[in-house]
């Protein structure tokens, strides 16, 4: 592999990532699956780098899922896009940080839309204006939020207190990294790295002293695929595709899977349960599964937060083989704690405990 | 109105040109930008598709352009031509100027920088190379994957930034089917025990010999053809190339894994060419190479009078095509001069 030439790829596809004052915009997959990630972004954006990001509580789903399942006709999901550009419009915002790479890619197909169709543009302007009364304008910027913590990536590396090295070994960690396919895929000038090569986890591995492994399948769909994993019948379909991704990161014994899209998460954690009890069969080392981490939640892990209180226990598959390697202490009676001390029920068959 | 010419590159049709004119009595001045004549063809070790050695053809244009009414300079580029009182300034990238009567621009192609069709991971797979430099591994008898071992099995991908939508060239470099051919014989030839496959769209054999050539890779060195354009290119845990491609005839998806793999680049308009078509006001087409008057009976001419075309700057050719299209302009180029004088 050479390296040169993935940095002159990564040279062709810089993106202007703004410094401050951002339009905040959650995910509906991850406020759910892994409720740390949104909350430690923002804690960290606003607390410790004190930059200014703002939510309207009237931020609705962007219909991603629905547009993608066909459910929701195009014209629908840009209005409903259009009311959220009223928000951030009424907000004074022109920035905008997308935390869903599936809204993210929403966002980016129409605005790319509007640019080589201005009419489509006057369209939705038209209904927003007939159905809300709003106005609205297009973002000046937008970003992914992986891209946000990917510039600010060597603050928390100065900041760190857990680089990404196993502690007993001395050697850096194995890391896949999976990007969301509409993170890059459709317009790789938005991304971070382009799409052949992305830059924008690896620089976040790299920077916090992991090793990044690139595998034959790495650009492979998770499998989720929307319809794929939707429609029930298609399940089969969507499995094999992960199968397909974990049997092709075995081999180069992955300590943790890193990914920036709430449906890659989400199914690259929860399918290795269903195919851990399909056919017994874990990609791991010593008969464990592996960890499949947010951004977030690996930058939180970095620079020394509590792993329960990133929300690590919500993934099905559990993170303390990772966080022994890593030698983050962590309390195993706090696991199922609330933040005042209340006991919650423990879930059973969870992996990796 | 005197016969001095100026000739703007000195590969094939360059010096072919250069030679005709000089034939003819005119006082020819060539520019090559780099420190050799002959172009494209110096990098190559034989030819489709009689397998000529390159060097025969070299040693026929340098004997065309051995003459007493040739004087060649090498290693400077030209900049930029303007007209100037019914002749032409022709400006040097040293900072001269220099006049002329007539012009014929032979700025030839450019090879298509196969990195930019990042999928298939040249310039970061190291197993990955080009046309261009399985010719330099033919030439030293040593077709070796990068850590110095024999490859067992082969791929030549067809049609690498030709025929693209994605990398903006439309059309066909005509030329890239015939070298994988010859390329993948010549594969045959020096290792014996290798497997080699082409990907191909559409197997295009138009020129002389070439559809023959293609039926003799099949027949008697075993060449395996596979219609399918290559999506992607990644690496395994043994370094091995593992190449995705879709099998269209049986309509199948095939993952194959493959020690070394030959990107044929296609051919686009030089850089040089570029440069001077912008400073001298010289249509180009959509295809981005120097725009011929008309390409029915004036090939040879462009939007400016006195400024003529020879070889690969108009479109893909091959050699022969080369030689007799700047052949062609040495006669145009005759014909305005003559005319200016009456």
């Amino acid at each position: 592999m050479i390296e040169e030439g993935k940095k002159r790829v990564w040279s062709d596809y810089q993106k202007e990532i703004p410094d401050d004052h951002y339009f905040y915009v959650r995910s509906c997959i991850r406020q759910s699956f892994f409720p740390g990630s949104e909350q430690f972004f923002l804690r960290f954006m606003r607390d410790i780098l004190g930059k200014d990001f703002f939510e309207n509580p009237s931020h609705t789903t962007c219909t991603g899922i629905g547009y993608h399942a066909d459910v929701v006709p195009f014209q629908t999901i840009q209005t409903v896009v259009a009311r959220h550009f009223a928000l951030m419009k009424e907000s004074g915002y022109k920035n905008i940080a997308i935390s869903c790479v599936t809204s993210f890619g929403i966002y980016t197909e129409i605005i790319e839309t509007w640019k080589h169709f201005p009419q489509e543009l006057e369209k939705v302007r038209e209904f927003l204006y007939k159905a809300t009364g709003r106005e609205f304008d297009v973002p000046e910027n937008m970003a992914h939020t992986s891209d946000i913590i990917y510039k600010f990536r060597d603050e928390i590396a100065a900041k760190a207190k857990n680089l990404l090295i196993n502690k007993k070994t001395g050697e850096p960690l194995n890391i896949v990294e999976h990007i969301g396919c509409h993170y890059a895929k459709m317009f790789p000038k938005y991304g971070v790295g382009g799409a052949e090569f992305p830059r924008v986890l690896s620089g976040m591995i790299e920077a916090w002293g992991g090793k990044v492994i690139d595998y034959p399948e790495r650009r492979h769909c998770c499998g989720f695929g929307f319809r794929q994993y939707l429609v029930q019948a298609n399940r089969g379909y969507s499995l094999s595709n992960t199968i397909k991704k974990f049997s092709s990161m075995q081999p180069y014994k992955p300590d943790m899977v890193l990914t920036n899209c709430p449906g890659c998460t989400m199914l690259m954690d929860k399918w290795q349960y269903t195919m851990k009890e399909m056919e017994n069969v874990v990609y791991g080392e010593n008969g464990e599964s592996i960890p499949v981490l947010t951004y977030e939640e690996l930058a939180g892990l970095v620079l020394g937060y509590n792993p329960w209180d990133l929300g690590l226990q919500y993934h099905m598959v559990q993170s303390e083989p990772l966080l022994r390697k890593l030698g983050i202490e962590y309390d195993p009676d706090d696991k199922y704690k609330t933040s005042d001390g209340r006991q919650m029920p423990i879930p059973e068959n969870m992996i990796n405990v | 109105m005197g016969r001095r010419v100026v000739v703007i590159g000195g590969g094939v049709a360059g010096m072919e040109a250069a030679g005709q004119l000089a034939r003819r009595g005119c006082n020819v001045t060539v520019f090559e930008k780099e420190t050799e004549t002959g172009g494209h063809v110096k990098n190559w070790f034989h030819l489709f598709p009689d397998r000529k050695d390159s060097r025969d053809v070299l040693r026929y244009l340098g004997n065309k352009i051995n003459h007493n009414n040739i004087t060649l300079f090498t290693g400077i580029a030209v900049e930029g031509i303007r007209p100037s009182n019914g002749s032409f300034s022709v400006f040097t990238g040293d900072g001269n100027e220099i006049t002329a009567d007539a012009v014929v621009v032979a700025t030839g192609f450019d090879l298509f920088r196969s990195e930019k069709k990042e999928e298939y991971g040249y310039g970061i797979y190291e197993n990955v190379i080009t046309s261009a430099d399985l010719e330099r591994m033919f030439r030293k008898d040593q077709i070796r994957m990068h850590d110095g071992s024999i490859p067992g099995k082969i791929g030549l991908v067809h049609c690498v930034g030709s025929r693209d939508e994605k990398a903006g060239n439309l059309y066909c470099s005509k030329l890239c089917c015939v070298t994988a051919v010859k390329q993948a014989m010549e594969i045959a030839e020096h290792l014996e025990d290798a497997k080699v496959f082409c990907f191909y769209m559409d197997m295009r054999m138009g020129g002389a010999m070439y559809e023959e050539l293609y039926r003799e890779a099949q027949e008697n060195y075993g060449i395996g053809f596979i219609r399918g354009k290559v999506s992607e290119v990644a690496q395994n845990i043994d370094n091995k190339l593992i190449v995705k491609v879709e099998d269209t005839l049986t309509g199948r998806p095939l993952k194959m894994e493959i020690d070394l793999l030959v990107l044929m680049a296609g051919m686009e308009m030089s850089e040089g060419g570029k440069k001077i078509a912008q400073s001298a006001g010289l249509d180009t087409g959509e295809n981005r190479f120097f725009k011929p008057a008309d390409l029915h009976f004036a090939s040879n001419e462009s939007n400016i009078k006195g400024v003529f075309y020879a070889g690969t700057c108009t479109m893909p050719m091959n050699i022969t095509e080369a030689i007799s299209h700047a052949r062609a302009a040495a006669a145009d180029v005759m014909d305005y001069l003559d005319k200016q004088k009456n």
